[in-house]
């Protein structure tokens, strides 16, 4: 068991110097932008793309952790929608700001467990499970909000300063991004439980053998996955002032696009917080940068895919 | 390696802090006076709900003609029918120091955040179609959607007398066009027609072509349908030629060019038309009264018609 285990960190310990590929092309992305428009690299932009930036990145961090277990959470932008939408809910029916959010987290929380269950107890293939859950919240979505927006929520003030507010001048988004950052990255890299991630990841048999309760572990990330799609919705609905029935749609794509931008391989065992982090700033760059340049949305697309091709080629040539 | 980039990313966000705090309290003076320009000195941002519907390209290309008439600058987003990247298309478009917002939102409570932060920096904003629940808007240029509604269904009466039995199309669950559209219908409708289905087709024409064809699955009886937008009313029309219902009135609404080639063909019954380029001329044209000195009204009605062949 301990040498699986140790060949797991000494692998991932390896990767990381070796992948640069993701902060050469954010550097590259940041370099060209700058040049090309000076006002990317004021203060305010940067505060603004940062914040830009948060919302993805709290669904790629839950993201990273299902992808490094090989699996997929295709569910996180109707969990966001629906998470959102019940916060909003409670808020505008007279529950305290405070409370409704915590259980707007809770229930993000659980929405991502009975994700884990359906793999681990009902034995369904990640996308497969995940795909109709996805269409299940977005459902049910619709059906609470009876495809209306949720609006009536800005009076408190705490509930506004999730995503609206500022901390010693940092828009309060990109607080939550590095607090949300700092936890998930000692749990994946310091801790036992982080360990075990890797393992099932690696080899799941193997990992069962050597006494990893995978079905637990399993479970346990995609409850990770729902939280963190949950936060990053109350984020949202917080800072567009009302909760959107449709939010969150193709925000997966951009999530998982973040985590395999990082460098996570997308058949698992290997992965890193801080690329997915990277990776999160990649596209946030790409789609502010090219807003700066005026660029129409039908040609941000296609440099998007273009980024992520070259990203990973850059990756894939390191090693 | 990590803590490098541990590292690098608490001395970023300090130095950050430090730049924020400096520069985040000085958007607030006050601008009754307004100071005029040029429309050739004038860079105007455009933020559009989604350029992947004619009606609103021919919207931007509105504003981009009366633009390139007067030499004006525009920069153009599109938020591709999402609140969230809207928000971050108008504050992208707010860093780029535009002397004014001429905004298409996709959700009108979603735009309010991002129309106080135009607000706050002293943009002028201008609504298009759908107004902004909250903040401060100079003026909003849109059609009388409810009139447009009620001017589909006094139709279908017209044409079929009361009690016909007819079903809708809905756009996007809580797009305001939506609501509107149908709150004029149901005026109507709910006295002098049987509306037999009603259900959302998101304003798609393959999911307008989709949600008809399983509306003929129950109601094969209808004799009218009200699409909330052409490009529903085109899907739909779609799947009644599929089974041989042409006689069936299907009444669209925008007056896309699609649209009116399909009445004109005799196809299509006809379409509430807008003219969506005239709305963006309308638009623009209030920007450069407002920096011409002039006094803009706080809604300009863009005009609405019902076309028939």
């Amino acid at each position: 068991m301990l040498r699986e285990e140790n060949k797991m960190t000494s692998k991932t310990k390896k990767l990381s110097i070796g992948s640069l590929g993701p902060l050469l092309a954010l550097a590259i992305l940041v370099v060209v932008v700058s040049i090309l428009n000076p006002n990317f690299l004021t203060p305010n932009n940067l505060l603004n793309l940062l914040r830009q930036v948060s919302i993805n990145a709290l669904i790629a961090f839950g993201m990273s952790f299902v992808i490094i277990t090989g699996g997929i959470d295709l569910s996180v932008g109707s969990t966001l929608a629906l998470t959102g939408a019940l916060t909003a809910g409670l808020i505008a029916n007279g529950i305290n700001p405070a409370l409704a959010m915590l259980i707007g987290m809770i229930a993000g929380a659980i929405l991502g467990m009975i994700n884990g269950l359906l793999i681990t107890k009902g034995n369904m293939a990640p996308f497969i499970a995940t795909l109709a859950t996805m269409t299940i919240y977005r459902g049910a979505t619709l059906v609470y909000t009876d495809g209306n927006p949720i609006t009536g929520i800005g009076d408190s003030f705490l509930f506004q300063f999730v995503g609206r507010g500022y901390l010693f001048g940092i828009p309060f988004p990109i607080v939550v991004m590095l607090v949300a950052f700092i936890l998930l990255y000692i749990l994946l890299h310091k801790t036992a439980f982080g360990k075990k991630t890797f393992a099932v990841g690696g080899n799941i048999k193997a990992a069962q053998i050597a006494g990893v309760k995978s079905d637990k572990v399993q479970t346990l990330i995609y409850t990770i996955s729902g939280l963190m799609a949950s936060i990053s919705g109350i984020v949202l609905t917080s800072r567009l002032n009302s909760a959107q029935p449709t939010a969150g749609q193709a925000f997966e794509m951009d999530a998982i696009a973040a985590v395999v931008l990082g460098g996570t391989s997308l058949s698992g065992g290997k992965g890193r917080l801080v690329g997915t982090l990277i990776g999160a700033l990649i596209i946030g760059t790409i789609n502010n940068g090219l807003n700066l340049l005026g660029v129409s949305s039908f040609y941000q697309q296609i440099v998007k895919g273009l980024v992520i091709i070259v990203a990973v080629l850059l990756d894939r040539k390191k090693k | 390696m990590k803590k490098f980039l541990l590292s690098m990313l608490a001395v970023g966000s300090l130095t950050l802090a430090g730049c924020g705090a400096a520069t985040l309290d000085n958007g607030s003076q006050s601008s009754d006076s307004v100071n005029e320009k040029k429309p050739d000195e004038l860079v105007v941002g455009v933020s559009i709900s989604t350029l992947n519907n004619p009606f609103f390209v021919s919207v931007k290309d509105g504003i981009n003609e009366l633009a390139d008439e007067n030499n004006t600058k525009t920069i153009v987003s599109d938020a591709q029918n999402d609140s969230s990247k809207q928000s971050n298309d108008v504050d992208d478009l707010i860093q780029q120091d535009v002397d004014v917002l001429l905004i298409n939102p996709v959700d009108s409570s979603a735009i309010q955040p991002a129309v106080e932060a135009a607000n706050q920096a002293n943009i002028p904003v201008i609504a298009l179609d759908r107004s902004s629940d909250g903040g401060e808007v100079l003026t909003l240029v849109a059609s009388d959607n409810v009139i447009g509604g009620e001017m589909a269904a006094n139709y279908i009466v017209e044409q079929l007398g009361e009690k016909a039995k007819v079903v809708q199309l809905e756009g996007i669950p809580g797009a305001s066009a939506t609501r509107e559209r149908g709150e004029g219908f149901d005026n109507i409708a709910k006295e002098k027609l049987e509306v037999v289905d009603s259900q959302a087709a998101d304003f798609d024409r393959a999911k307008g072509l989709n949600v008809m064809e399983n509306m003929l699955q129950s109601n094969a009886d209808i004799k009218a349908v009200f699409a909330q937008n052409d490009e529903m009313a085109l899907g739909a029309l779609e799947a009644l030629k599929a089974v041989g219902k042409t006689d069936v009135i299907v009444i669209g609404f925008d007056g896309n060019d699609d649209a009116l080639k399909s009445v004109k063909a005799g196809e299509l019954s006809g379409t509430i038309a807008q003219q969506p380029t005239e709305m963006g001329k309308l638009a623009l044209q209030a920007a450069y009264d407002y920096f011409a000195g002039k006094e803009v009204k706080a809604k300009i009605d863009s005009p609405l018609e019902l076309v028939l062949k």
